[in-house]
């Protein structure tokens, strides 16, 4: 009985635990609280993935209205893989915030970080699941309002900056999207997605619809933080709670990566996105100038977490790239991508909230001779590092090594020294912080800082160790992919 | 009247549209005052909304409720999804002030330029 409602679940769940945090108030409620709601939540999406994985798309009524005048939860293989990392990420961050947050923000208000935590899951996990355009804007609007929130917990005041200058550009990229899914509307008649995929053909690629389409791709482009869009991540990623970092750099752009593959490939079709319009080789220009410019910047940034959300952009251009191929090689590379680097960003940002807790800063020059201090917690840094970089064995090198085969398949073997030339961009500015923490004088104000609490490095752990079984056996994470690759080329 | 004048003419409302949404971005991207930035990006959504109003109108179309004699009515859709994203408009524009109100207790001003160059010589 309850399985047939696993789609409405997974959002109800941590919908309803929200207002319940506040409720409660107490600062262990509301943690018990946001602990059971986001492992019911990766609970739920486990079931669901496995029931898409065997009987193929499922398709929900919401309140029993059918589609399309009724809202529809439709989740095929790339939602059910989405809902994977959101969900996964979710559980193992959760856990960890406890004690990270203990340092960076008022512990009596914990509750409230707990609250926009759920609701910001909530809003992600709403986008990928809901076959209803608007109400893909809706679920877009929670996660990024409850986004602002959590990064304005920054304990710096640069945070509150970088939260504004996020919903200005947040707001913008919002509203553009939602002059895309008017359009679409005012052209099809019609707000369900699929709906919409199918009636678009006989309505014809007019001028409604080609600007819907523009539209669409500046909205999600400024969501994703594409190169040139990007100038919100930075700041943002940094001033942030260590927590809050580590969770959306492993699952906001990832949703806008979402949105823009479900709009382009399902709802406008491959045929109008890559075969009318040009967008094929301006997207492989922007990606290749995003895995460039933001690495060159990282290399020369004395704070570890910039270094990281340079990086971070530098990545998306990598998913961006494997997009732009337009095959099914190439996307599921790009697909790929998204899980892999939910795992090894995830994995480093936590790192970095370890080293806060202990020795407040990730100041490159800080960090020097920490190694001996915190051999565990450096230790998670290198080898989520190593996967950043792309080393064999790692979960980084199984998505670069796709994304060459989908270059070298298009024949396109310059694109392929790209990808391995701005690897190398990654070696520099990891190395750099290792060469700080392994090879260099500890001062004397840190001789006896001890290790990261085990709260602290399980988490971290978790997701480094992930990092190398996904690197290692591939069959869910390439498997999912290809499947979900293979049906978006197809609905084309 | 020549027809190309009465195209003009009759999408006036679109003409509205595109003059708000580029006087807002225009206000957004131009205006170091950050309530300034809010204003204009209230006048970008609030363009927005005019856009989704404008095709829900039938031309002879009355009011959507249910009455006898009338036939043609304007469509509700649009109306009701921009309540909707009249209400995520107002909850950006709230917690939007309140981050200003948040910055101008630690910086003591609201203007982009004194918040850089604050943070530059720190």
């Amino acid at each position: 009985m309850l399985s047939a409602h696993l789609p409405a679940l997974i959002i109800v769940i941590p919908l309803m635990a929200a207002p319940l945090c506040i409720l409660l108030r107490g600062k262990d409620q509301a943690f018990g609280v946001a602990l059971l709601a986001t492992w019911a939540s990766f609970a739920c999406a486990c079931f669901i993935t496995v029931r898409v994985l065997a009987e193929g798309t499922i398709s929900y009524e919401m309140g029993g209205w059918a589609p399309p005048f009724g809202i529809e939860l439709r989740i095929d293989a790339l939602s059910a893989y989405i809902l994977l990392i959101v969900s996964g990420i979710g559980s193992v961050v959760a856990p960890y915030s406890r004690s990270s947050l203990l340092l960076e923000y008022v512990e009596e208000r914990s509750y409230m970080f707990y609250s926009a935590f759920l609701l910001c899951l909530c809003g992600l996990m709403g986008v990928v699941v809901t076959g209803d355009a608007f109400n893909l804007f809706v679920f877009l609007e929670i996660s990024s309002l409850s986004s602002y929130v959590l990064i304005a917990l920054g304990f710096d005041r640069r945070a509150l900056t970088a939260s504004y200058q996020y919903l200005i550009m947040g707001t913008i990229g919002a509203t553009f999207i939602v002059i895309s899914i008017g359009l679409l509307y005012q052209a099809t008649g019609t707000l369900n997605m699929a709906d919409i995929a199918k009636r678009l053909p006989a309505h014809g690629y007019d001028r409604t619809v080609i600007a819907a389409f523009g539209f669409l791709l500046v909205g999600a482009g400024l969501k994703i933080a594409l190169f040139p869009l990007h100038q919100w991540l930075p700041n943002a990623y940094t001033f942030a709670p260590s927590t809050v970092t580590a969770f959306l750099a492993a699952t906001a752009t990832k949703v806008s990566v979402y949105i823009l593959l479900r709009f382009m490939f399902t709802v406008f079709g491959v045929e109008f996105s890559f075969g009318t319009l040009p967008t094929a080789v301006p997207l492989m220009v922007l990606a290749v100038l995003a895995m460039f410019i933001p690495s060159i910047v990282a290399c020369f940034q004395t704070n570890v977490k910039r270094i990281l959300a340079y990086s971070s952009v530098a990545q998306i251009g990598y998913m961006i790239l494997g997009v732009s191929f337009v095959s099914v090689t190439g996307l599921t590379a790009g697909i790929l991508h998204l899980f892999n680097h939910a795992l090894m960003k995830g994995g480093l940002f936590l790192v970095l909230g370890a080293i806060i807790y202990r020795i407040g800063s990730c100041h490159i020059d800080k960090m020097a001779g920490l190694a001996k201090r915190m051999p565990w917690t450096m230790a998670a840094f290198v080898g989520g590092g190593l996967s950043l970089i792309g080393i064999p064995l790692t979960a980084g090198f199984v998505s670069k090594w796709y994304l060459i085969l989908a270059a070298l398949e298009k024949g396109w073997w310059y694109v392929a020294i790209l990808i391995v030339a701005s690897s190398l961009i990654a070696v520099i500015y990891v190395w750099r912080v290792v060469e700080s923490a392994y090879f260099r004088e500890l001062p004397e104000e840190f001789a006896d800082v001890a290790e990261a609490p085990l709260s602290l490095l399980v988490p971290a752990w978790v997701l480094v160790a992930a990092n190398f079984y996904f690197g290692v056996d591939t069959s869910l994470s390439v498997g999912m992919a290809e499947l979900a690759a293979k049906a978006l080329m197809g609905a084309g | 009247m020549p027809a190309a004048v009465v195209d003009f003419v009759g999408l006036y409302n679109y003409w509205i549209v595109i003059f708000l949404a580029m006087a807002g971005l225009y206000i957004v991207i131009a205006r170091g005052n950050l309530i300034k930035k809010l204003v204009g990006l209230n006048v970008f959504q609030a363009s927005v909304f005019i856009l989704y109003i404008s095709f829900g109108k039938v031309t002879g179309g009355t009011a959507p409720i249910l009455a006898k004699g009338i036939e043609t009515y304007s469509n509700p859709l649009p109306h009701v999804l921009i309540l909707t994203a009249i209400v995520v408009g107002v909850a950006t524009t709230a917690l939007g002030l309140a981050l200003v109100v948040r910055i101008r207790q630690e910086y003591g001003t609201i203007e982009e330029d004194d918040i850089h160059s604050q943070d530059e010589s720190m």
